[in-house]
């Protein structure tokens, strides 16, 4: 389980990026952040994988404290940041570099076969697409078997066919795996789509301001009623967080045709 | 996307292309750039048989390749480009080593960068051949000062090129490293370094092309062997054909080094994206 308790974050520039943050995300859990820019949305993924330090506050894994990075957390960035001098399998296997050549081979080509990647095992990341780019990305991420995997709008800068494919190669890795997963994005149909459970948050300091349930089964259809009506109680947190000095609400459900 | 074979054919077929046309264009632009050269060499050739010009300052260059030749059939010119060779190699070793040295450490630590930087740009401003009265006071007049005069002239662009590398590599790749805790060592080995061959690898080459030109500043100021000493006999003596012969080995040696240096370090830097492919 990841825990953050009273989490704060002050830039040394006096900015207020996160204040009061508490969180409790079961194993295996998706949680998907959500929220307008400049609202510490990417400042707090960065504590949890240990990037950078907090100013305040606690986050543990499992009951360990997490100070910086560590072995049980993984991190997807908003752009692939492929090493450019790696062929993509050496970029997948490049965080699994201390075990065995066979088994680290092994799990690469299980992982490049997973994301649909196998016949580009040898190519430079320049021959990819940017789809094709954030996948061997998202495969880097999932070979090393992280607890804990962080996603910072993995997929923001990808056309829409392209996203809904990537969500469904992440979501079969994740069936495999089943870490816990924050995915932080701005578009409330890929938090619906992918996420149990939505958490809106508010900027100027960054805080969580309001929490939507999303039970529906998966897979799910985007059209379907559930769906809908999901994203129309997401988007209005959205909005809510947005209004200055208005008491935020509740944790409510949506979706509610769980069964 | 959903698609992969159909996304590679047509990309296939455009590289292929491409590629027969700079096959096609190599053979083309290598003739064209060899057809002033030669009309020029042609024209001077018959201009000075025709009796049109004496061709005493300037010879033919049925002239020229006879004096090469003489100079090459008496072993003299392989001794001349051995003795550059030899300087401009120890030079460039020196001078290139000390300069990835010193841009790698003054790169890495800001207190030794606040503290030697700016003593090293303060002699960067010197112009290198200020050096030789002083070299030749310290060193005597034989290799040492020459060497030493060629390293000076190599070490200030490599410094620059090895320091402004490291400093500029990207905090994006150094912070994948950092995710997957890679130790400071590693994160040398598998990331900085990597991201810093092709800068060091151009400051390298800057770096060889100044060491020829010292090498000539130095032999012309004294030197009993190598090809500025076959320019300075050749002004001695008047004779022109020596000069533009040693000209002529000065370009082809030269090239070659420049050459043998791309072609050892290519393969570090296959997976550059540059435009160099599609020239």
């Amino acid at each position: 389980m990841l825990t953050i308790q009273s989490l704060a974050k002050t830039y040394t520039d006096g900015t207020r990026a996160l204040e009061g943050i508490d969180l409790a995300v079961q194993s295996a859990e998706i949680v998907a952040l959500i929220g307008g820019s400049g609202c510490g949305k990417t400042t707090l993924l960065r504590l949890i994988a240990g990037l950078d330090r907090p100013s305040a506050g606690r986050i543990s894994l499992d009951g360990e404290p997490i100070t910086r990075p560590h072995p049980g957390v993984g991190l997807v960035f908003q752009e692939p940041r492929l090493l450019p001098w790696l062929d993509v399998a050496d970029n997948v296997g490049f965080g699994i570099h201390n075990l065995p050549k066979s088994e680290r081979a092994e799990r690469v080509a299980h992982a490049l076969e997973r994301v649909g990647l196998a016949e580009h095992a040898h190519r430079w990341p320049r021959e990819l697409s940017g789809g094709q780019q954030q996948r061997v990305s998202i495969a880097r991420a999932f070979v090393a078997n992280p607890r804990v995997l962080l996603l910072d709008e993995p997929f923001s800068a990808l056309d829409a066919f392209t996203r809904k494919d990537l969500h469904r190669h992440l979501l079969a890795l994740w069936e495999e795996v089943r870490p816990t997963v924050l995915i932080v994005t701005h578009d409330v149909a890929e938090a619906v789509a992918l996420a149990d459970r939505a958490i809106v948050m508010r900027p100027r300091p960054g805080r969580l301001d309001d929490t939507v349930a999303l039970s529906m089964r998966r897979p799910r259809d985007p059209a379907a009623p559930a769906s809908e009506a999901a994203a129309r109680t997401v988007l209005a947190a959205l909005d809510r967080s947005l209004r200055p000095h208005e008491p935020s609400r509740a944790p409510q459900l949506a979706g509610g045709s769980s069964f | 996307m959903n698609n992969p074979v159909a996304l590679s054919t047509p990309e296939d077929g455009t590289v292929a292309a491409s590629r027969r046309a700079a096959v096609l264009g190599i053979g083309a632009r290598a003739a064209l750039g060899v057809l002033l050269p030669l009309v020029l060499a042609l024209g001077w050739e018959i201009a000075v048989g025709a009796g049109w010009a004496s061709g005493r300052l300037l010879p033919p260059p049925s002239r020229i390749g006879a004096a090469l030749w003489a100079l090459a059939a008496s072993g003299e010119l392989w001794m001349h480009v051995e003795a550059t060779l030899i300087r401009v190699g120890l030079g460039f070793a020196f001078g290139a080593g000390a300069g990835i040295l010193a841009g790698a450490l003054t790169a890495t630590l800001p207190l030794l960068r606040w503290l030697v930087d700016p003593s090293l740009q303060a002699l960067r401003a010197v112009p290198s051949l200020a050096w030789v009265p002083l070299f030749i006071l310290w060193f005597g007049i034989l290799e040492t000062p020459k060497v030493a005069l060629i390293a000076v002239g190599v070490f200030f662009p490599v410094y620059i090129g090895v320091a402004g590398a490291i400093a500029s590599v990207d905090r994006k790749l150094v912070e994948v490293g950092r995710i997957f805790r890679l130790s400071k060592p590693a994160l040398a080995r598998r990331i900085l370094l990597p991201a810093v061959l092709p800068a060091t690898l151009t400051a390298l080459r800057t770096g060889l092309g100044l060491g020829f030109l010292f090498v000539v500043a130095a032999e012309l100021m004294g030197a009993s062997e190598g090809l500025g000493y076959l320019l300075l006999d050749g002004q001695q003596f008047s004779k022109p054909d020596q000069i533009l012969a040693a000209i002529i080995s000065f370009a082809v040696v030269g090239k070659a080094a420049d050459a043998l240096l791309v072609a050892l370090t290519a393969p570090l830097v296959r997976w550059q994206d540059t435009a160099r492919e599609t020239l």
